[in-house]
């Protein structure tokens, strides 16, 4: 700021100080649950500090999961939760580098016409046309399969559009230089684009694993069987539960392992993150 | 033989025409340099002989073979890119091999180039650096390396010290000279600066508009200007142009403020009375005594360099009334004088043109007066 | 969009473009095409004979109330969501832009309900407000506010919104403070020596900036409301009490998934296709103008 004002900066700091308790609050209070022996939860409000049954409720979940949720084991779902967002990221990654590489590098026919194939279609949400894709997945028998859970989502407009951005930043003459060293389009690609996307690949990882860890309804629908089931589509398993409350311990710790994994990524590699997150809208 | 053919040379994007049809001939070992204003279409010449851009029409050869068709890579040639184009990632060591590797060549031999190139550029301590690490003038010796090292029959230099702060570019321009001369390799170099033009080249091509307008020696295209856009683009101060009537007889020239000017050396034969127009340079008028000025020049601006003195102004009639001129600042005339000339603002000068060195063009085609 | 330097080939570009095209070939045009096929068909109720109806699906829609009512649920969930959602975020973002200390710290934490799964976001504060057991649920009985989101519509919606903005905040928040920071200093310092204040500054100068930032993030929030917080109330509310919360995107889901109405379920996609594309055309258009620049 041009002048110093400490009354300003005072209300900067309660302000943003009242933004982090709302952000976390939420989060705390599910770690606390998490931490306390079911009766804890059966009346009365839920407690505001950790309890003791923090190790016993963990150790249960991971090992033998829910009763309610069909026994599924929580550390299971968490490795479903992995391969998922790991085979989503890599894929949509692969995929993106080349489809931009073609897109910038080429002129060919119909090329604005596959550009705005690829934009166009790839917004369109899963949830908004879930019956015929869910049709095309059984026809083509890859319900209950890692192959649908993260092929159809491995085409991504984001990470295409992303990478194409980048590329369009990068010196036409550092090509023309590649060109008359003796490189093709495949050597160029490989031995000057790849390298210098390193960090774009880094940022769009992130997020993309996030995408993929934190998809819902597309597990739900394409997995019947219980050894797919991923961690957060677990959690409406054990919340929807007929006719009982929902053990809350459970559902909290279940729920605090979900988040755990992308806020640890996302804490790890904020600079990344937020520059893939930027840049790819901007 | 290893010199550079460019017959007739055309290109069109679309309906517009870039180049009109330019043919230069680079002799073996000599260094051509293409200057012209940013839009001439130097630079895209360059890139046809680089390969490029597909040429429309016409004919480029290198070392006696015709390259119309071939990849960059096939035509035997390096390129100095404006903003040197140094793979960010690779090491100087990297970058200078990089062409090497894809062309197959053995370690020994690869490293054996390198080398060499790194003692000659004064690179050997940096082989190991990223481009980033290094200053601009390394940088660009870095993509002189990266020419060299591939040993081809010509280099391309696309505007290559225009990224360089003033003191450097005096610097590398001299470096760029003297490597030239010791490999003896054909060269064509495009720039927008007439200094850096004049003092590189064996010979200059003065592109205007898509067309070369004059390709000479720089000491003739400076003395014998073919047409007034060279006169003016060529020398700085830019020349003064002012409206005239060539007499009958060939050497008697008068300005149409009604001033005669001194006769011509030389008649220009064959075209009798003609509306011409005149140059004359700023560093070509001195001061007289004022019965025996030529022109009458009222102090505008004066810049003071040290050395010399540049003067801007007016010119006026014999009423002291103002005559458009076309110079380097508008309608207005410049001159170089002397640094030790106290001159002020609203001074009136007496002008002299020097012996021999008026310029004479058709006011119609621009073109300049030779004997018909 | 375009490169002076290219290669040469035919083949190449668009092998290497068939990975992506064949995808979305199988995995988005052609379901695509299916609901545009579907929504003009009926089928009986033992589904074997289907016949052709023309628009009558699409009229069908438009004249039941539930789907308008879904219609209504959707607008005004999708204006709170971005109003309020818009309005912490930009106010966050102001107070982090500039230098105070630990505004790195601030940012580390507030960026952290990005990594949350919506439907997890969802269960948290469905759990805070949950009527009996619930934190908030039990602060409200005691100020006189009887809580109770599984009869109550009006709290369920409101319950969804929370939740809904908790976890769009991150995003919002990194966006307006990217447009902060890449308005230069030296335009508030020229205004601040023209004599205006920190508020004055920030009406004249920081907002008329941001606005670029402002309309974008109003359309990616409000495609945010459409469609990716589906999860939220899918976790939590399933649409109800009644049909409160149940916003169009739910509403294909659960016609179509669980009421097996293929016909009205397709017209629907179509119509949530439609809403989808003029919103994409609208960021599009946005990020091509951004990039000339």
């Amino acid at each position: 700021m041009v002048e110093n004002r400490p009354v300003l900066t005072i209300l900067r700091h309660l302000v943003l100080g009242l933004g982090v308790v709302i952000v976390l609050f939420p989060v705390w209070v599910a770690f606390v649950a998490s931490t306390h022996p079911q009766a804890a939860l059966m009346s009365g409000a839920a407690p505001l500090l950790p309890g003791d049954r923090l190790v016993e409720n963990y150790s249960r979940l991971l090992a033998s999961g829910m009763s309610q949720a069909g026994g599924t084991p929580v550390g299971l779902m968490l490795l479903n939760s992995f391969i998922m967002a790991l085979l989503i990221a890599t894929g949509k990654i692969a995929v993106s580098l080349v489809s931009a590489f073609a897109i910038v590098y080429f002129r060919f026919p119909f090329r604005m016409v596959a550009f705005w194939i690829i934009f166009l279609t790839l917004m369109l949400p899963v949830e908004v046309r879930i019956l015929p894709t869910f049709e095309v997945i059984a026809d083509l028998g890859m319900l209950n399969s890692y192959a649908g859970l993260t092929i159809p989502l491995v085409a991504s407009a984001t990470a295409t559009f992303l990478f194409r951005q980048f590329y369009l930043t990068i010196p036409d003459e550092l090509a023309e230089a590649a060109r008359m060293d003796g490189a093709g389009p495949m050597r160029f690609f490989r031995d000057i684009l790849l390298p210098l996307s390193r960090t774009n690949i880094a940022a769009i990882f992130v997020i993309m694993f996030l995408f993929g860890w934190n998809q819902y309804l597309w597990p739900l629908i394409v997995t019947t069987d219980e050894s797919y089931t991923t961690i957060v589509m677990g959690i409406y398993r054990m919340v929807n539960v007929s006719d009982e409350q929902p053990q809350w311990h459970l559902v909290m710790a279940t729920a605090m392992l979900a988040l755990l994994p992308p806020v640890v990524v996302i804490l790890v590699m904020q600079r990344l993150f937020v520059k893939g997150l930027v840049e790819t809208e901007k | 033989m290893a010199g550079i053919g460019i017959r007739d040379v055309v290109k069109r994007y679309g309906d517009t025409k870039v180049i009109h049809g330019v043919s230069i001939d680079v002799a073996d070992g000599e260094l051509i340099v293409i200057v012209g204003p940013s839009g001439c279409g130097k630079s895209t010449l360059l890139r046809m002989v680089a390969g490029l851009e597909d040429i429309t029409g016409g004919e480029v050869s290198i070392d006696g073979r015709v390259v119309n068709r071939l990849e960059p890579k096939d035509r035997n040639i390096a390129m100095v890119f404006q903003n040197y184009a140094l793979y960010p990632h690779m090491s100087v060591y990297d970058n200078m091999a990089y062409g090497l590797k894809i062309a197959g060549l053995s370690k020994e031999a690869i490293r054996a180039r390198v080398d060499k190139a790194a003692t000659m550029l004064q690179l050997q301590p940096y082989l190991d650096r990223k481009p980033r690490q290094l200053s601009g003038g390394q940088r660009q010796r870095v993509a002189m390396g990266r020419c060299i090292v591939r040993e081809p029959a010509a280099f391309l230099f696309d505007e290559p010290l225009s990224n360089l702060d003033a003191k450097l570019r005096v610097q590398m321009r001299l470096e760029i000279r003297q490597l030239q001369r010791s490999l003896g390799t054909t060269s064509l170099y495009v720039t927008h600066d007439q200094v850096e033009a004049m003092t590189l080249a064996d010979r200059l091509v003065v592109m205007n508009a898509g067309v070369a307008e004059q390709i000479d020696t720089p000491m003739n295209v400076y003395l014998h200007p073919a047409t007034t856009f060279v006169a003016g683009f060529i020398g700085s101060p830019a020349m003064n142009f002012m409206p005239g009537r060539l007499g009958a007889d060939g050497r008697a020239v008068t300005l149409d403020t009604g001033a005669p000017l001194r006769a011509l050396p030389e008649p220009i034969a064959g075209h009798g009375e003609k509306a011409v127009t005149i140059g004359v340079r700023p560093e070509h008028l001195t001061l007289v005594g004022s019965e025996a000025a030529e022109l009458t020049l009222r102090v505008g601006v004066v810049e003071t360099l040290g050395a010399d003195t540049l003067v801007h102004g007016a010119l006026l009639d014999k009423g002291q009334a103002v005559v458009p001129v076309a110079g380097e600042g508008g309608e207005v005339l410049a001159a170089r004088l002397p640094g030790n000339v106290a001159v002020r603002e609203g001074d009136t000068l007496p002008l002299r043109v020097v012996e021999g060195a008026l310029h004479v063009f058709d006011r119609e085609t621009g073109r300049r007066l030779a004997d018909v | 969009m375009h490169k002076k330097v290219t290669f040469r080939g035919v083949a190449l570009p668009l092998a290497l473009l068939l990975p992506q095209l064949a995808i979305t070939a199988v995995f988005f045009l052609w379901p695509a095409g299916q609901a545009l096929y579907q929504s003009v068909l009926r089928q009986d109720p033992f589904g074997l004979r289907t016949t052709f109806v023309g628009l009558a699906n699409f009229e069908r829609l438009f004249s039941d109330p539930l789907y308008l009512n879904a219609f209504q649920v959707t607008l005004v969930f999708s204006i709170a969501v971005t109003a309020i959602g818009l309005s912490l975020a930009l106010l966050l973002a102001v107070m982090a832009d500039r230098v105070i200390k630990g505004a790195s710290g601030y940012k580390t934490l507030l960026v952290m309900p990005y990594a949350v799964a919506p439907a997890v976001a969802g269960v948290l504060w469905w759990f805070l407000f949950n009527p009996s057991i619930g934190l908030f649920a039990h602060a409200l009985r005691a100020v006189g506010v009887d809580w109770n989101h599984l009869l109550n519509g009006d709290q369920a919606m409101i319950l969804v919104v929370v939740a809904a903005v908790w976890k769009q905040i991150s995003y919002n928040f990194l966006f307006f403070l990217a447009g902060l920071q890449a308005i230069p200093k030296s335009l508030i310092e020229a205004a601040a020596i023209d004599g205006a204040g920190p508020f004055k500054r920030f009406w004249t100068i920081v907002f008329p900036l941001l606005s670029p930032t402002a309309f974008f993030l109003l359309v990616v929030n409000v495609t945010y409301a459409f469609f990716d917080t589906f999860q939220i109330i899918h976790a939590t509310t399933s649409g109800g009490p009644g049909q409160a919360t149940t916003i169009l995107v739910y509403k294909v889901y659960s016609d179509g998934f669980v009421g097996l109405d293929l016909g009205g379920s397709a017209a629907q996609s179509v119509v949530l296709m439609a809403i989808v594309i003029v919103l994409t055309i609208v960021q599009f258009r946005w990020i091509e103008r951004r990039v000339q620049y």
